[in-house]
């Protein structure tokens, strides 16, 4: 995978040996059209697993766009037509025999504003395991639940009214049991949607702190307007201006050196 | 832009002087037109409320008055041999035997005295025809009652309750003065007072009379005015009897003769009621009415002048079946009861036999039809059209006509019903499910479209979050659209089925406006309902069913309100905010 070749070597951090970061999205010559309107042009990006990709450009840049690609959530828009090709594992997630419903199973999705169900805690977090038979008693359900919780960091606040409504809670709970839903059914990909631009710093940053723990078990990706939290819990950052990938690499790389004038001016501030 | 090149770029833009005199002239007509504003809301509700408050005290005050109704309580000697006479206690025998002898008996028990074929009537008059079905109930379910004596509450007709209701005629009472003495017991008597008591009486008197001249003269002129020859003959004659009339007035002295056009004057003295027919200053002759127990002299407080202001021409019950009533009255016969019929009995011909039960079970069985059809047709039709179908001239012409729908007067509805269910489809005249059908197609784009904004209401998050999770689109409609939807869908419903209940034009249509005197008992039964038979009974002619309609319209309006209190109460309590 020549796009990721950095990455390709087996990292030692601390004791733990985490496993291989290998290419998990790869896209190639990605168009979106909606309507008349040429919202993505022709995106190339490999993404890899097991880290934190950022999206990261101006409003209306198409970053939102190409995330909601990755999950096909652009079909519940009529308007919209993509071409080109999006794998995940080696599988084109447009092929016609692939069921989309089984594919947002395997791609969870965080938004931008915390939308949990105005239903309980338990479940909230309960609905995919049970939509997609992940389960086979009620105990197990019960473990389905508190492990997600625990790893959304959300375990310790609501183990005692998991009866609860689930928008009863602050936002960045809810922001919290959004993730806990989505990582719910143990998905592959995790996107998420600014998923902070709605929270206080101190939700952010526990949401953020959140992220970085999650980098070991699934791939995500974030679209941010914070150039800050790209900064801080992306390895690799990928900005989009006006439709185009214009430069992706290590995080480090484009805050600190990029290549192209327009990531250049936009990261210190110039547009955008 | 900056504030230089502002201030010099257009130079006829002024600062604005708050303190100007042109300033404050306008915040004042500002402040005025605000003000206005407010007046004219409070003056549109205040007119709004007082004549809601109107509406409400008329009906009201028709209509209370039917949830109550007058019985005889009398003790009837139930006689073996006229019940019963085979002596087997045979359920059939003792529901088919005639208990109007009973019923005689216990009222001449009641109100002794009474002779004469035109009297005895009149006392029977005074019970309704289904007075004896309570006694015989009671004998049917406890055959061992019969030959003993029973104390049995039996209804009074109409007319008599409305009296005791005192919706018949006003009555006063005039307290005497001085000593009073008859001259008999019964038959046609004369009464003699120390004191000029009946002065007063005879002013009233004279004075109803003025009045009466007046209207003929008036009469007399307005047929002048159109000037037919053929009536001239008629103008004669009333001019004629108002000189006649006012003659009487005038005359200053002497007695007055009553009759039915008059109000009646009568003199309750020693127990017994005589009817005044000559009127003196201080004394009267008359018919008695109820005998007298003695032929003494009555004290001031023992006697006194009763009035009954309406002339007995002009009301239903005569002075004789008033007399008895008092009568009964006076000695605790006469029982006021809640009237438990009005809701356990069917229509009928006797105003005081007739309930709305038979009506209120139509509507229930109509309405039953109506929300079976509705709520799952109009709310999948609601899901289809804003989840499902795709956005394209077809499903724009269907919105088109359900909103168009939902302005369709009731009675084009109706007309369809009898055209398609009655006279294609051959179902049954007058029956619950025809109605149901009918009252469905009217409520349904109501449903519809309350239910798509439901629909609409709830936040596309929600469906996102569901589809995020790997739900497919049905799931996210069904696990969580709807269920979010569904306060406002049944706060929607409610209303239409209130719209529906209150509906009466397509109903006539299928003819479920038929004379129905058996409570249905299933949905091909022909049957009626609430405001149709609210209809029904506002074109009869008895009082009494006048006071029923109005009794009749007082329980829709509490199912309307309680129904709308329930759609209320559901959009509070489920109301949701994201």
């Amino acid at each position: 995978m020549h796009g990721v070749a950095g990455m390709s070597v087996q990292q030692i951090e601390g004791a733990t040996v985490r496993p291989l970061p290998t290419t998990k999205i790869i896209a190639r010559d990605v168009n979106v059209h909606y309507g008349e309107k040429h919202a993505l042009k022709a995106v190339d990006v490999d993404i890899p697993d097991c880290s934190v990709t950022s999206f990261i450009g101006p409003s209306g840049c198409g970053k939102s766009t190409f995330l909601r690609c990755i999950n096909r959530m652009n079909d519940t828009i009529a308007s919209c037509r993509v071409t080109g090709k999006i794998e995940i594992d080696g599988r084109d997630i447009y092929d016609k025999t692939l069921d989309v419903v089984q594919l947002r199973a395997r791609v969870g999705m965080v938004f931008q504003k915390p939308n949990p169900f105005p239903k309980s805690i338990y479940e909230n977090v309960a609905y995919a395991p049970r939509l997609h038979g992940m389960s086979r008693s009620k105990a197990e359900l019960d473990q389905i639940v508190e492990a997600s919780l625990e790893k959304a960091g959300l375990w310790g606040e609501v183990k005692d009214r998991l009866g609860d409504s689930g928008t009863g809670l602050s936002g960045g709970q809810q922001q919290r049991l959004c993730i806990a839903r989505a990582i719910s059914v143990n998905p592959d990909v995790i996107l998420m949607d600014e998923p902070c631009s709605a929270l206080d710093p101190i939700a952010t940053a526990r949401i953020e702190q959140l992220i970085d723990s999650l980098r070991q078990h699934f791939c995500i990706v974030i679209v941010t307007h914070s150039m800050q939290q790209a900064a801080r819990v992306s390895q690799r950052t990928a900005f989009f201006h006006l439709g185009t990938l214009v430069e992706e690499g290590p995080t480090t790389d484009i805050f600190t050196s990029p290549k192209d004038k327009r990531t250049q001016d936009y990261i210190t501030g110039r547009f955008g | 832009m900056t504030d230089a090149t502002n201030s010099g770029f257009s130079p006829s833009v002024r600062r604005l002087d708050i303190d100007s005199p042109e300033a404050l002239r306008r915040v004042k007509r500002r402040y005025a037109r605000e003000a206005r504003f407010r007046a004219y809301g409070l003056v549109a509700l205040g007119i709004t409320a007082a004549f809601l408050v109107v509406l409400f005290t008329d009906i009201l005050r028709n209509g209370i008055p039917a949830f109550w109704q007058h019985s005889l309580v009398l003790d009837v000697p139930v006689q073996a041999d006229l019940v019963d006479p085979q002596g087997k206690k045979d359920v059939a025998a003792i529901r088919g035997a005639d208990y109007f002898p009973l019923m005689r008996d216990a009222l001449n028990a009641a109100i002794p005295g009474i002779e004469g074929r035109q009297a005895q009537r009149q006392l029977n008059q005074l019970l309704s025809t289904g007075a004896p079905d309570a006694l015989r109930d009671r004998l049917v379910a406890d055959p061992a009652l019969v030959g003993q004596t029973v104390r049995s509450r039996l209804l009074l007709s109409d007319d008599a309750d409305l009296y005791l209701k005192g919706i018949g005629t006003k009555i006063s009472t005039i307290a005497a003065r001085g000593t009073a003495t008859p001259s008999g017991t019964s038959g046609e008597i004369t009464v003699l007072t120390s004191s000029n008591d009946f002065q007063q009486q005879l002013v009233t008197i004279k004075n109803s009379l003025v009045l009466r001249a007046r209207d003929l003269r008036a009469e007399a002129d307005r047929l002048e005015r159109t000037g037919e020859a053929k009536q001239d003959h008629r103008v004669k004659e009333l001019r004629a009897e108002a000189v006649g009339l006012q003659a009487r007035a005038d005359q200053s002295r002497g007695e007055e003769v009553l009759n039915d056009s008059l109000p009646s004057t009568l003199v309750a003295i020693n127990g017994g009621l005589v009817k005044v027919t000559k009127l003196g200053d201080s004394s009267i002759t008359g018919d008695v009415l109820i005998p007298l127990k003695t032929q003494n002299e009555a004290r001031p407080d023992q006697w006194r002048i009763v009035a009954y202001e309406t002339p007995a021409a002009n009301r239903k019950i005569t002075d004789q079946e008033v007399a008895y009533l008092e009568r009964l009255k006076a000695d605790g016969k006469v029982e006021r009861h809640f009237n438990w019929l009005f809701f356990t009995a069917g229509d009928s011909r006797e105003p005081e036999l007739a309930g709305i039960r038979g009506a209120i079970v139509g509507t229930a069985l109509t309405l039953f039809v109506t929300l079976t059809l509705c709520l799952p047709i109009g709310v999948l039709a609601a899901v289809y059209l804003e989840e499902f179908a795709p956005k394209n001239w077809l499903t724009d012409l269907v919105e088109i006509n359900i909103n168009n729908l939902a302005a369709v007067p009731s009675i084009v509805f109706g007309l369809l019903g009898l055209a398609m269910f009655l006279n294609f489809f051959n179902l049954p005249r007058s029956a619950p499910v025809v109605g149901g059908l009918v009252l469905a197609l009217l409520v349904l784009p109501t449903i519809i479209i309350a239910s798509r904004a439901a629909l609409k209401a709830v936040p596309p998050s929600i469906k996102e979050a569901a589809l995020g999770v790997g739900a497919s689109h049905q799931q996210a409609v069904f696990h969580h659209v709807l269920p979010l939807a569904m306060p406002g869908i049944m706060t929607g419903t409610i209303i239409g089925m209130a719209h529906a209940l209150g509906e009466t034009a397509p109903l006539l249509m299928i003819g479920m406006v038929a004379f129905i005197v058996d409570v249905p008992s299933s949905f091909t039964q022909a049957a009626t309902v609430l405001p149709v038979q609210i209809f029904l009974w506002s074109d009869l002619p008895e009082p009494a069913f006048q006071t029923k309609t109005a009794a009749a319209i007082i329980v829709l309006l509490g199912f309307l309100f309680v129904m709308n209190g329930l759609a209320i109460w559901l959009r509070r309590r489920f109301e949701r905010r994201w």
